[in-house]
């Protein structure tokens, strides 16, 4: 099958919206555990930053990160014409 | 098209329906049980009212599921709505390990426990950007399917059906292990005899019904295993706080714990105890260094004084009790060195101060030893994270429910719905743990012996391994020191230290069973499928009718949750370890292969083969010359650790030598065909126009 511009730019703009948010993904889990100990320093609403991201502020943080991605490639899917039409 | 469209539609309404009412009727349930407790129901009744109902429920989906058609019974039809979806993974996904060892292991280990939440969870960020909408466009039935179709040839396929099998059979184990655990304690049965009871509850379901059945069954165990876990932490917030939110109030909560664990650490009362712990500890290790004549002298002393408690008429207990020390004293002077040498260990682990809650890579030491250590837990903390964050996303039971979805767009909604359904559950186990903790150290903590609050005594007589508290010091107070609580216990007994009847209690043993029935029946499903799909259909008899097929997988479930109930019933060490293990081993094998395939045009056959092997061999070598049970079972010799990298975090090793591997022995080999080249194409568009690549089966 023939591979258009279009699809190839489809396919380059995923990848980057999947590299900025693996990017992200990095920063909440692996540079903040690495800064643990001097995150632990500052209070956030009463819990030591460092807790709070590990307990809860990292995994709200994953959850929106899946909710953007399902919803940004929905529309770049429509705006390269490679959506599924009806059926999802 | 649109036709389609409308039966979804209409398909959703109905499931919403149907689980409505399940709900509403499950909330009845409970609450006709806590009226009959209030007029008098016994106890043991109302945990066999709860067995019986939850697993006859399950059983009854299972029979109006049961299907025999292969769509239906390797992917339930692929018309299972995002939201739905979601729900089962999140039951596929939580495990016993997760819903009742979880926020025990926060309470004991306090931050650096945290890696299990965020690997846990951030794992599926992999699962929604890397993987799922790229399996479900591949649209097959297993995962061994998409390195067969990718990369060509059987080889590829066996070392994936090989992989599959070894982490989802580590893994059940560790399920069963935990059914067993549930329901002896539960309904008062043998472990044994509560394995098998459990196994007839998963296999009813998945027997009959396949993916179908597991999958309508995994939504109605996660209804019932949320409401279990959250009434109980509500109500424990409401006690502790007055507003029943407790995620969002418990940094007041934290902020008084720790403020209580300063003072704990320092109160001479403790200090006290601590000090009776150390010097148990250095006298018993003055008798090791005097084996043997110190393990005879001791034998002969024990011996004597039976004969002086039976010369001077005593009663019967004391001489009992001194009878049972003799026969319970070590064998042999090696028995006594390993035996003396884990009191010293125990001893030496209460004499230490408690570590703060919420401080990150605590230790004891100063100076450069206790740099040296802090370093040690943190890149351990890391390890950690990484292997449940990538096996999470290589596990093959978790990945093989995005095959089921209707499209490439509800498989990444469903990721969504999915990991909202598990962060309730995971966000509200920290807040769980910090709540108990507070319990403990305020009103258990400075109480009398003589009046004890009542979940303490009660848990202490039914479960010494769980509770227990000896008055080291004999002043009649409770000190923290002289507790020992086992991490399961905080789950179990959150019911009770709020103050709610026995029906919760039933109600969290309910949802416990849920958790572990619900994985179980995922992972059993994968083996059965990548035996009979992929081993036999595919690999040795291609030609096998469709109905042969189901069959087979029907027949293989059987054998294998056998083995695996009866690999279960010799116990193999220590489920959070096993659970580890398995997401170590799909890291690995897996993770490499499947990302690549999609995202690297280049990857070849020899690669992905070359790859994946020493991806899991690494893991497993580690492994096995590390994790003290393994090397007693292989007999291989201990070797040091690498980095200091605890035997559980192998995936740390075995993940990048696997890709590494993969990239070098690709680019060293020939290029894929332009077939394999156009698949990738295939299975990266949702829907490509002229597509001449056909994959999905129906």
């Amino acid at each position: 099958m023939q591979q258009t511009e279009k699809h190839r730019e489809y396919w380059r703009r995923n990848l980057q919206i999947t590299g900025v948010l693996l990017a992200i993904w990095f920063v909440v889990t692996y540079v903040m555990a690495y800064f643990a100990i001097p995150l632990a320093e500052i209070n956030f609403f009463g819990w030591p930053l460092s807790f709070y991201m590990a307990a809860q502020g990292s995994l709200i943080i994953y959850v929106i990160i899946i909710w953007f991605y399902a919803r940004y490639m929905r529309k770049l899917d429509l705006e390269y014409g490679v959506d599924e039409g009806d059926q999802a | 098209m649109s036709a389609t469209v409308s039966a979804n539609r209409a398909f959703f309404n109905q499931l919403r329906k149907y689980y409505t009412f399940y709900t509403g009727g499950f909330l009845a349930f409970v609450i006709v049980l806590a009226i009959a407790e209030q007029l008098g129901l016994p106890k043991v009744w109302i945990g066999y009212a709860f067995l019986v109902a939850t697993i006859g429920l399950y059983a009854g989906i299972g029979i109006m599921s049961r299907t025999s058609d292969v769509a239906e019974f390797y992917v339930a039809g692929r018309r299972v709505p995002a939201l739905f979806n979601g729900m089962a993974t999140g039951a596929d996904w939580m495990s016993a390990a997760s819903f009742i060892g979880m926020a025990g292991t926060l309470y004991l280990s306090g931050f650096d426990g945290l890696g299990f939440v965020i690997g846990w969870t951030g794992g599926y960020v992999l699962v929604a950007l890397l993987l799922a909408p790229y399996l479900r466009k591949f649209g097959q039935f297993t995962i061994p399917d998409f390195l067969g179709a990718r990369y060509g040839g059987n080889i590829p396929r066996a070392i994936g059906v090989f992989a599959a099998i070894l982490c989802s059979f580590t893994y059940v184990v560790a399920q069963i292990y935990g059914v067993g655990i549930i329901t002896s304690r539960f309904i008062g049965v043998a472990f044994e005899l509560g394995v098998f009871i459990g196994l007839a509850g998963i296999l009813v379901c998945s027997f009959l019904g396949g993916m179908r059945a597991v999958t309508w069954t995994q939504v109605a165990q996660y209804i019932i295993l949320i409401i279990a876990y959250l009434i109980p932490v509500v109500w424990l917030s409401v006690k502790i706080t007055g507003i029943p939110l407790p995620q969002l109030v418990y940094g007041q909560v934290l902020q008084q714990v720790t403020a209580k664990g300063d003072e704990l650490r320092v109160a001479p009362a403790e200090v006290a105890v601590r000090d009776i712990y150390k010097k148990n500890a250095a006298d018993t290790k003055a008798r090791i260094d005097a084996l043997p004549a110190s393990w005879e002298a001791g034998r002969a002393a024990a011996a004597k004084r039976v004969e002086d408690l039976k010369a001077a008429n005593s009663t019967g207990a004391e001489i009992r009790a001194a009878e049972k020390a003799l026969t319970d004293y070590p064998a042999s002077a090696d028995d006594a060195r390993s035996a003396w040498n884990k009191q010293v260990a125990s001893n030496n682990a209460k004499a230490a101060p408690p570590f703060q809650h919420a401080t990150p890579y605590p230790t004891n030491k100063t100076g450069a030893a206790g740099e040296a250590e802090r370093d040690t837990k943190r890149w351990n903390f890391l390890a950690l994270t990484f292997c449940m964050m990538f096996g999470t996303a290589a596990l093959p039971h978790i990945l093989m429910r995005y095959y089921t979805t209707p499209s490439v767009q509800q498989a990444r909604q469903s990721v969504f719905w999915s990991l909202f359904f598990i962060f309730l559950l995971y966000f509200t186990a920290p807040a769980l743990a910090v709540l108990v903790k507070y319990e403990v150290y305020h009103n258990v903590v400075g109480s009398a012996f003589a009046s004890l609050p009542g979940w303490v005594a009660a848990w202490a007589t039914i479960d010494p391994t769980l509770m227990s508290i000896t008055d080291v010091n004999r002043d009649g107070i409770v000190q923290l020191a002289e507790i020992t609580l086992g991490g399961d216990i905080i789950v179990l007994a959150t019911p009770e230290i709020a103050g709610l009847p026995y029906v919760i209690s039933g109600l969290v043993a309910a949802g416990g069973l849920a958790a572990a029935l619900s994985t179980a029946d995922g992972l059993l499903l994968t083996i059965a499928n990548a035996l009979s799909h992929d081993l036999y259909y595919k690999m040795i008899n291609p030609n096998t009718s469709t109905q042969k097929r189901v069959l087979i997988s029907k027949i293989l479930l059987l054998i294998v949750a056998l083995f695996a109930a009866w690999v279960t019933s010799l116990k193999p060490g220590n489920i959070l370890f096993l659970v580890g293990a398995a997401f170590s081993m799909a890291a690995s094998a897996f993770f490499p292969s499947l990302v690549m395939g999609v995202f690297w045009k280049r990857a070849n056959r020899w690669g992905c083969i070359a790859g994946m092997v020493a991806g899991l061999g690494t893991c497993l070598y580690y492994m096995s010359r590390t994790y003290p049970q393994f090397i007693e079972w292989f007999g291989t010799t201990r070797m040091d650790l690498w980095f200091g990298i605890q035997p559980i975090s192998a995936g740390v090793f075995g993940l990048p030598i696997g890709l590494i591997t993969l990239i070098i022995v690709s680019a060293l080999t020939k290029e894929p065909s332009r077939e394999t080249q156009d698949f990738v194409e295939h299975v990266r568009y949702p829907n490509l126009r002229g597509d001449t690549v056909r994959t999905a089966a129906t």
